[in-house]
């Protein structure tokens, strides 16, 4: 097995700091907090959204609505997600007309799952906005989407892989680069 | 890398008990996807499946038809009565007619034993066993699962007693596959002309009274009552079979738990089943037809996904 290049992104105070830029930069995106809704890409985005809407409530003391979205069944390559596939759970908030709703994933890559988070939203209702906050942005984009909000952006090749890692799934807040992967 | 449930679904004898809790578990989420106002995901889009019902079918055909519809995979029905030509003819021909259409995937209820197979293993498209003959009936046997698991939080060691017609039930033969594998406690209880014989050598207990079986349950799933059984002999009469085997209140009522009461439809109140029982508080008949479309959604959904052609582009494609 070769040895593999991994980098610590961000240790477990630089990614609370992250979250704390982008817990601000949400609330500066969306000033009124009766319409925001934080909806939560399953798996750790939905975690990555309750820390936001804690922060955000710490701060300011508003509890921001939030919701979970498993984007599976919106996937475009069901012949390929491998052999056995898991689907979280998808929960929202009531109805999101009206509402500006912030998408928080872990990972902005090929810009996929984005791409099927809008295609789901769009059955529950027709947001007034939506909006992408991401905490690392890997780019390599294959489709034309940009997020508004960016815990830190990286440059990154093909074989990487950036993983991300927070203390409620995996024990532990931290952000690796693990180079040439696979 | 192999595909989780292989190409077809025929029966829960060929399933493992792992794949049989994949299968549970990924209902889940569905039961979630029939609750929303936009009752539909894009998982199936451009897939064609067809519904071959060889024998009259209401709920299970519409349950198939709303997991399909809510996959967004497109449809078509074809319900034949009975053929004059030979059986086995009819379904190469349609067989062969079916993949010259390019379909992706049959669901198959036919009168023969063996016919889901028989067809599984002459056309490319993945087959789903809706009902063979006597042999089995596994989508039913697994919302019948899920539905245990939903109401008694798990399935190892409850103890589920199959009631009635088990000799002709593919319903009961499916359900006992696969209770025996999550590590259930099986029992049968009905007359003895209707039992299986050597019931006893796969780990089955066989009750010969209803109140033996009541007073040991946690779940009593009672069958129907073919009524042409009565015709060919295996029971004297509806009322005596009533009488001697029939779920009643007053029976339950004498039973030291709560008997979580299923059915697998189409019901004859008053034959197996008292109405009361039906309808009474401890009845999940509505959620077992649920859990039916949920189940139907998983199985379509892990089947038409995971082909091992495909495996190296889903390493490729499987994290963003």
């Amino acid at each position: 097995m070769s040895p593999v290049d991994r980098s610590i992104l961000l240790d477990a105070r630089a990614l609370a700091r992250a979250l704390q830029r982008m817990a601000v930069a949400i609330r500066e995106l969306a000033p009124d907090p009766d319409h925001l809704v934080l909806v939560g890409i399953q798996r750790r985005g939905v975690e990555l959204a309750e820390r936001i809407a804690a922060l955000i409530e710490k701060d300011e003391g508003v509890r921001v609505p939030r919701g979970a979205l498993d984007i599976t069944l919106y996937r475009d390559d069901l012949e390929t997600v491998g052999p056995k596939p898991v689907i979280g759970e998808t929960r929202l908030p009531g109805n999101l007309a009206d509402r500006h709703v912030v998408i928080i994933d872990d990972v902005l890559y090929t810009g996929r799952t984005v791409r099927a988070a809008l295609d789901e939203l769009a059955d529950f209702g027709r947001p007034r906005r939506i909006s992408l906050c991401v905490l690392v942005d890997r780019g390599r984009r294959e489709l034309p989407i940009q997020a508004d909000i960016v815990g830190l952006k990286v440059e990154t090749a093909a074989g990487d892989r950036v993983e991300v890692h927070i203390t409620e799934r995996d024990g532990v807040d931290e952000v690796v680069l693990v180079r040439g992967a696979q | 890398m192999t595909p989780v449930l292989g190409k077809d679904l025929i029966g829960l004898e060929d399933l493992s008990a792992e794949q049989i809790r994949l299968i549970l578990d990924t209902a889940e989420p569905f039961k979630e996807v029939s609750e929303r106002h936009i009752k539909k995901v894009p998982a199936l889009r451009g897939k064609t499946i067809v519904n071959l019902f060889f024998e009259a079918s209401t709920r299970a055909r519409i349950s198939f038809e709303f997991a399909e519809k809510r996959l967004s995979a497109d449809t078509v029905n074809v319900a034949t009565g009975g053929s004059s030509v030979e059986k086995g003819e009819t379904l190469v021909d349609t067989a062969r007619n079916l993949e010259a259409m390019r379909i992706d995937m049959v669901v198959i209820r036919h009168g023969a034993s063996g016919a889901a197979q028989f067809l599984g293993q002459r056309i490319r498209s993945n087959v789903i066993n809706a009902g063979d003959g006597k042999h089995e009936h596994p989508t039913q046997a697994l919302l019948d699962l899920l539905t245990i698991r939903d109401t008694h939080g798990r399935i190892e060691g409850v103890k589920v007693c199959l009631v009635g017609d088990v000799l002709h039930s593919r319903v009961a033969r499916s359900n006992i596959w696969g209770l025996l594998k999550l590590g259930a406690q099986v029992a049968v209880c009905g007359p003895r002309t209707l039992m299986p014989r050597g019931i006893e050598d796969v780990g089955v207990t066989v009750f010969r009274r209803i109140e033996e079986a009541i007073e040991w349950a946690d779940v009593l799933n009672i069958l129907r009552l073919q009524l042409e059984r009565m015709e060919r002999g295996f029971i004297p009469s509806l009322r005596e079979y009533f009488r001697v085997f029939g779920v009643t209140v007053e029976r339950l009522e004498r039973a030291p738990r709560n008997v979580t009461i299923m059915h697998p439809g189409p019901m004859n109140r008053g034959v197996e089943i008292d109405s009361r029982v039906a309808d009474g508080p401890h009845s999940v008949i509505l959620s077992q037809v649920t859990n039916g479309v949920a189940v139907r959604m998983a199985v379509l959904y892990l089947l038409a996904g995971g082909r091992p052609e495909l495996a190296d582009a889903a390493k490729r494609g499987a994290t963003d």
